[in-house]
């Protein structure tokens, strides 16, 4: 399924992020995609179940939460961290600002898959410990 | 137990400073009024295990303690080294530490760079296209009584900002406080700041420019001619305008959304412009919603120092401005630099995969108070003390306010503070013997 991504800010990701980026808190508030409910239909996942997230970068696997938000069919919603900036795209368009938001994503289950660490991401995708 | 009041919080650009705090034994037991991330925050300070604490440098791959002395040195060695470093960070930190970190990079011939490049760095270049109709918090306290959030959540990202100057607060002309003003949030989800709002408008995703433009229209005594822009019905739209044309005094809040979004700084071009057009019929400002708490001290100081608000790179000897391309993540897309300093920042877990990809490559110098994942793929890595908790310091709130950072409770054994850091590390790349102020006081 494709949707429109955007990246942004939430209170507990803010909250998790003072309390320290190594913590279990920090990934359960951002290694989450938030999806419209109907979307979530769509793509057969309930909440809880992982997916993997897919752009022209890379692809990471978060776990699926329903919307708070909703209706906003078509356009799914991540907090800023390591998880979303994996799939990020390139380039500013001469601007300096990379294009956090409106990312072109494919939607696919991935149940039962492993949601990594930030530390183990950051490890698998940039090589570094 | 020292009990302290009117303590600033250092986290978010609201900057709150009616914070209270209760110390024992330099822990903090209790913190009043503060929301839940700088609840978080001043706790944070006493969970040692969560704390960077000692100095590390890579050795065989692996991060190894250091001396403070070793892991300056070596900072030191890797900046100096460098044809083309890029400093980057500075929004979480006071502006202290940010002017000797600009001295540093002009010593260096590096690219000095902040947050202000990922959040409201397009509202910097539509202020030098447009101007900036704009005003301090505490008149939008006193006297707005139309209050509007576009492509921002203030619920999560400066959860008191709703409660301390825009909706709730009394005012001297708005004696009842919300039942004297209006909140309208204009966003592409319903979010929880919509939800509390008198009315929500939602726009397409990535046509945040044609409801401008529709509404400038209709401000200056257009007809549209579509049934509908960017999603909104064409009636909507007039009322919209009409409410924004009729008020006494308005405020237009921005963020993200339009910043992040298609269009970026042209979304915020039109914005001005709007603003603009709405002061033919009442008074009307508008107003960023900075993020981190002194993002805009960073803009100020550099602006001092070189001229600029951001994105400054000193590698021909004279400060050079041109976003876009001295900017961070061009600067690293493009695999320019071959070094890079980061303080009180994050870009391993908030720049985009590719930028991070040749920060992974170079080597990396990572100030900051707990680890993250750029201290984890750092070559250096230096604690610092919390500014505004362990440190005193200079911050500017969103509304370029500067206000004073209290030092509340002594930071760890050894841990010196930001500026201090700098200071050593300026003076070991400048071959001076440090002064040691901190240690003599
Ligand atoms: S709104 Fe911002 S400045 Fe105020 S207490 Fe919360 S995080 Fe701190």
């Amino acid at each position: 399924m494709e949707v429109t991504l955007i990246t942004g800010r939430t209170v507990a990701q803010g909250e998790e992020m003072e309390k320290g980026k190594t913590g279990e808190g920090f990934k359960r508030a951002c290694a989450v995609i938030e999806l419209d409910p109907e979307d979530m239909s769509r793509l057969g996942a309930y909440e809880g179940d992982e997916v993997r997230v897919e752009t022209d970068v890379g692809e990471v696997v978060v776990v699926a939460k329903k919307s708070r938000d909703a209706p906003h069919p078509g356009v799914a919603f991540m907090p800023l961290g390591p998880w979303a900036n994996v799939v990020v795209g390139e380039g500013t368009a001469s601007t300096g600002m990379p294009p956090f938001k409106g990312i072109k994503a494919r939607l696919t289950l991935a149940k039962g898959e492993r949601v990594l660490s930030a530390e183990e991401l950051v490890a698998r995708v940039y090589g570094k410990e | 137990m020292p009990r302290y009041t009117d303590v600033i919080c250092s986290f978010c650009g609201t900057l709150c400073d009616d914070i209270e705090v209760s110390v024992e034994d330099n822990r903090i037991v209790d913190v009043k009024h503060a929301c839940r991330i700088g609840t978080a925050k001043f706790l944070s300070s006493n969970d040692l295990e969560h704390r960077l604490l000692k100095p590390m440098v890579r050795k065989n791959g692996k991060l190894v303690e250091v001396s403070l002395e070793e892991a300056i040195e070596r900072a030191a060695e890797i900046l100096k080294n460098a044809v083309k470093p890029l400093l980057y960070g500075w929004s979480s930190t006071c502006c202290e530490a940010q002017s000797v970190g600009i001295e540093l990079a002009e010593e260096l011939g590096g690219v000095i760079d902040a947050t202000v490049t990922v959040c409201h760095g397009p509202s910097v270049l539509a202020v030098h296209d447009a101007g900036y109709p704009g005003c301090t918090l505490g008149e939008v306290k006193n006297r707005a009584d139309l209050i509007i959030y576009w492509g921002s959540n203030p619920m999560h990202g400066h959860p008191r900002h709703l409660s301390r100057y825009s909706i709730f607060p009394r005012g001297y002309f708005r004696e009842r406080g919300q039942s004297d003003r209006e909140l309208i949030v204009i966003d592409v989800r319903k979010t929880d700041t919509a939800k509390i709002a008198n009315k929500f408008v939602r726009v397409n995703y990535g046509e945040d420019y044609e409801l401008i433009s529709a509404l400038r229209k209709v401000v200056n005594g257009g007809e549209l001619r579509e049934e509908s822009v960017a999603g909104v019905p064409k009636e909507e739209i007039i009322a919209l305008a009409e409410k924004m044309m009729n008020c006494q005094f308005g405020v237009l809040f921005f963020g993200m959304g339009l910043t992040q979004s298609y269009g970026r700084h042209r979304n915020i071009d039109n914005a001005i412009c709007l603003v603009r057009d709405l002061n033919v019929h009442t008074k009307f400002v508008m107003q960023p919603m900075r993020g981190h708490y002194n993002v805009v001290g960073f803009s100020e100081v550099l602006g001092w120092q070189a001229g600029f608000p951001y994105a400054v790179d000193f590698g021909r000897g004279f400060a050079w401005y041109n976003p876009g391309e001295t900017t961070a993540n061009d600067v690293l897309q493009r695999g320019e630099c071959d070094a890079a300093l980061v303080i009180a920042s994050d870009p391993v877990s908030h720049f985009p995969r590719k930028s991070v990809e040749h920060l992974a490559k170079i080597p990396l110098v990572a100030i900051d108070i707990h680890p993250t994942p750029t201290t984890q793929i750092a070559d250096v890595v230096i604690p610092s003390a919390i500014a505004g908790i362990e440190a005193e310091g200079t911050a500017y709130r969103m509304d370029s306010v500067p206000l004073r950072l209290r030092k509340v409770k002594e930071p760890p054994e050894g841990v010196l503070s930001d500026e201090e850091i700098m200071r050593r590390l300026l003076a070991k790349v400048r071959g001076e013997a440090p002064k040691l102020e901190v240690e003599a006081r």
